[in-house]
């Protein structure tokens, strides 16, 4: 393998880099708007929630895309021995997302709104995202070419990035007047759009984490086997058809409600997967969790499978009606965002960048407790989550004896616990990157410094 | 698993996808039709002043203000404007114009016509469905 001797400063590390840096911006604007539920009207003239909530998720998103591409190109040079098609491309890439990221950041702090959830800045803003998935597509349309096989991760990395391109489109059809004018055709097509676009970055993440899975255990049966294809087919049908779960109580078509019903109770066969395997698990993950990488591979399969429990829960529909529009909602998201799609990228980045530091005693014990504490406080954020939304869905049922601001006031106390075990998870998160940032400095080559 | 099973069963999948997708951008749950130009007007500035962020429709939005898919019929256009006008606790005073207060209003008026969000009102069937 070729590796550049000439300039350390890698393509893939600027995006880890990136998306470091909009992972601790993500943390930051989340805790300030915990905060604003905690102290209704806090900044509320100047850096009010309609502000604050974009800014926190679009920060996040920025931060799970980043990374998924940068594992996508690590990983897929290394498995395949073989160089990206064209880092002028790559390059490109990179800075039109920089430029978008800028113009987001600006239009949200000015208070230039006019997109929908997840993309509230002006819709102009959005070629810039669109040019740089289109390259990426090139890039990686053209490097697989060259792959002498193509084993299951190869195949979902393909279906993410293909996918993010359609459903980012699809998106965006509400500024056609067929879809706007109508409110239920609009959330509707949105929410099929968003639903789907989940599923694709999700297919990035979990396709990056399967090769990891092989590359510690050195053994790559698992990704040529039928179960895991049997998998993968089966999370393409549930990003395919299963995103009707988010609109059961719009006044929409029933088929589609039946169809994501039906597609969604599928998931019960993963999480009947994960149990049986539990044993099996539990004897590797003693095997290998003195591994930064593999400590957070294991917390995100725990993770997974609690917010599969919930997912699944939330997916029948006489259930969904209770939690639908509450905090257990918020749970999910949080759940899959921090549990599994961060904690599986921070695996990814202290995998790809393990030769880059050297952790002293005292710092690896100070990543270690602090790895400890972000899933401890994160339990409890989740926990009361959950609690929060009971307590909304029973509101929910007698809203007219008790007012939205009474019930709001008489949650206050639960929002200061939310606050508090989102700081303590913040500042775990936060430790766990400094050496990943220490990293990023580092002169030193290493082994994926091959897109210069 | 062999290659070309793979791409078979990949290829047959998203064009499942495709046609369910075009199927229902041609069929859409309501069909297209003249809308008062006012309410279009009441989305846009909904949108620009990103009141999702706070408010839910259809139980979809951020959670530090109420659902209010149906709050026309549930309070009043005074109720709602005097919230706009003079703000809460939590929501800052947007200072909008007149025009664009009866914009949103006239916006507020078309969603809570499409439809129920009240949780209370959906019926639960025995095999896990709802009917709204």
């Amino acid at each position: 393998m070729e590796l550049s001797q000439t300039n350390n400063k890698s393509l893939s590390t600027n995006f880890f880099a990136l998306a470091i840096t909009m992972l601790i911006l993500g943390i930051s604007f989340g805790l300030l708007g915990a905060l604003q539920y905690a102290i209704p009207g806090f900044l509320k003239e100047v850096f009010s929630f309609e502000k604050v909530r974009p800014l926190h998720v679009s920060s996040v998103v920025f931060w799970i895309i980043l990374a998924a591409i940068g594992s996508v190109i690590v990983y897929l040079q290394e498995f395949g021995q073989i160089k990206i098609y064209s880092n002028k491309l790559l390059r490109i890439q990179f800075y039109l997302f920089v430029v978008s990221i800028i113009l987001i950041i600006i239009s949200y702090v000015l208070g230039r709104f006019g997109g929908k959830e997840y993309w509230e800045f002006p819709p102009i803003i959005s070629i810039f995202i669109l040019l740089a998935w289109i390259l990426f597509l090139i890039n990686f349309l053209i490097t697989i070419k060259r792959l002498k096989n193509m084993p299951v991760f190869v195949w979902m990395w393909l279906t993410g990035v293909i996918f993010f391109l359609f459903t980012f489109l699809e998106s965006y059809l509400w500024l056609l007047p067929y879809f706007k004018t109508n409110i239920v055709n609009d959330m509707t097509i949105q929410w099929k759009a968003n639903g789907s676009m989940v599923g694709s970055w999700n297919m990035l993440i979990y396709g990056s984490s399967i090769y990891l899975m092989d590359k510690i255990s050195g053994d790559q049966k698992y990704s040529h086997s039928k179960i895991a294809y049997a998998l993968f087919f089966l999370g393409l049908i549930n990003l395919l058809f299963n995103w009707g779960h988010h609109i059961y109580t719009l006044p929409t078509h029933d088929y589609i409600k039946h169809i994501s019903y039906v597609v969604s109770m599928t998931e019960f066969i993963i999480l009947g997967k994960i149990i049986y395997q539990w044993k099996a698990s539990l004897s590797v993950a003693k095997k290998h969790f003195h591994l930064l990488s593999y400590k957070f591979l294991a917390a995100a399969d725990v993770w997974l499978f609690l917010n599969l429990f919930l997912a699944i829960l939330m997916s029948i529909p006489v259930l969904n009606v209770f939690t639908h529009g509450t905090h257990i909602t918020v749970a999910h998201v949080m759940g899959t965002t921090i549990g599994i799609n961060t904690f599986l990228l921070l695996a990814f980045c202290f995998d790809i960048f393990k030769d880059k530091f050297t952790l002293s005693n005292k710092w690896e014990s100070i990543v270690n407790t602090s790895f400890w504490i972000t899933n401890i406080s994160f339990l409890f954020f989740w926990c009361t989550l959950i609690l929060i939304g009971i307590l909304k869905a029973k509101w929910q049922m007698n809203h007219t004896i008790v007012s939205f601001s009474s019930f709001m006031i008489q949650l206050q106390p639960l929002f200061y616990v939310f606050f508090f075990s989102g700081f303590c998870l913040s500042i775990g998160i936060i430790v766990i990157t400094i050496p990943l940032v220490k990293a990023f400095k580092s002169k030193k080559v290493i082994s994926h410094d091959f897109s210069n | 698993m062999a290659y070309r099973q793979v791409v078979i069963l990949f290829s047959i999948l998203v064009a499942s996808f495709l046609m369910y997708s075009f199927y229902l951008y041609n069929n859409l749950p309501f069909k297209p039709s003249v809308v008062n130009k006012e309410s279009l007007n009441g989305k846009d500035i909904w949108q620009e002043k990103n009141c999702n962020a706070c408010h839910q429709i259809y139980g979809l939005g951020g959670f530090l203000g109420p659902d209010l898919t149906n709050v026309y019929s549930l309070k009043s256009p005074e109720y709602i404007k005097a919230f706009i006008i003079s703000g809460t606790d939590a929501m800052p005073k947007f200072n909008l114009t007149n025009i664009e207060i009866n914009s949103l209003l006239a916006y507020l008026k078309s969603v809570d016509a499409s439809g129920n969000a009240d949780p209370k009102k959906i019926t639960l069937n025995i095999n896990g469905t709802i009917s709204n």
